[in-house]
């Protein structure tokens, strides 16, 4: 049996799937009673898709341009 | 031996292919890396992004040559530039002091959004909270993170590589990047709530 403390530390390595065999099984029976860790759980998962969230702009033209001088300065006269 | 995300540590001790040398070889290369190179240095270092690619195109063609692999080039490319992004971010990070970490290791934003209740009359308080975050709040709490932390955070639930890529990208062990990625997730959850009482998001009635 393990506590809501040592059960809500690992929730994250639970769903990035980096605990143990035996970890991974104390999480679950843990959470299979404790409502309130289901509900960390939840959120934790809340928190990834969160910051899952494709954000960055596309490589803009001038960038591009710009960085493919500096290599092409890079490379010298042909 | 190189990477990306979600597919694995590629191993690369033993020469697989000969890699056409030269400058056109790398040209080709980076021209058709750059637009997720530049991306992922936009996650990691924000506005220095075009800097730290370039950093990278410039190590990258002076070692093309000793490269033996071109199936793991884009790998080895991609670890050439988290190198340079953290490097960067180095020289720019804040620093965080010990208490304030000791502070973030017994956070939980789960218990805090349910103390606090900032939004009364929510059936659904801890979604709500997160929809209070645009995709600019998001940016800025990340900025807000010190490097050390920010970079594996970033790598790891942002980009989708596994913990032990990251291990292997930014030269730790797999010990200690479990670590840093337990903190950097308190972290990330108490700069959260602390961005959102300095931005007035806490509030019944806070449109985005």
């Amino acid at each position: 049996m393990i506590t809501c403390a040592e059960a809500v530390r690992q929730l994250w390595e639970y769903l990035d799937g980096v605990v143990g065999e035996t970890d991974r099984e104390a999480i679950e029976e843990h959470l299979s009673f404790c409502r309130r860790c289901c509900g960390e759980l939840d959120f934790a998962e809340e928190l990834r898709s969160f910051l899952a969230q494709p954000d960055e702009p596309a490589l803009p033209p001038d960038v591009k341009a710009r960085l493919l001088a500096t290599l092409t300065e890079l490379e010298g006269p042909p | 031996m190189g990477v990306l995300p979600g597919q694995g540590v590629v191993c690369a001790d033993e020469p697989t292919a000969a890699v056409a040398s030269g400058e056109s070889g790398f040209h080709a290369l980076a021209e058709r890396e750059l637009p997720r190179l530049y991306r992922l240095a936009r996650r990691l270092v924000g506005d220095d992004a075009e800097d730290a690619v370039q950093d990278a195109l410039l190590k990258g063609y002076r070692a093309y040559a000793s490269l033996d692999d071109e199936v793991a080039a884009p790998a080895w490319l991609t670890a050439i530039l988290v190198n340079c992004c953290r490097d960067r971010g180095r020289a720019k990070g804040r620093r965080v002091e010990e208490t304030e970490l000791e502070d973030a290791d017994e956070f939980s934003l789960y218990r805090k959004i349910a103390a606090e209740d900032p939004f009364p009359y929510s059936d659904s308080l801890h979604l709500d909270f997160l929809h209070q975050f645009g995709r600019e709040d998001v940016r800025a709490v990340l900025a807000e993170l010190p490097e050390l932390y920010r970079l594996p955070l970033v790598l790891c639930y942002c980009e989708g590589y596994q913990v032990k890529e990251i291990a292997y990208l930014l030269e730790v062990p797999l010990g200690t990047m479990l670590a840093r990625l337990h903190r950097g997730r308190k972290l990330f959850e108490r700069t959260l709530w602390d961005y959102a009482e300095r931005h007035g998001l806490l509030k019944e009635n806070a449109t985005r």
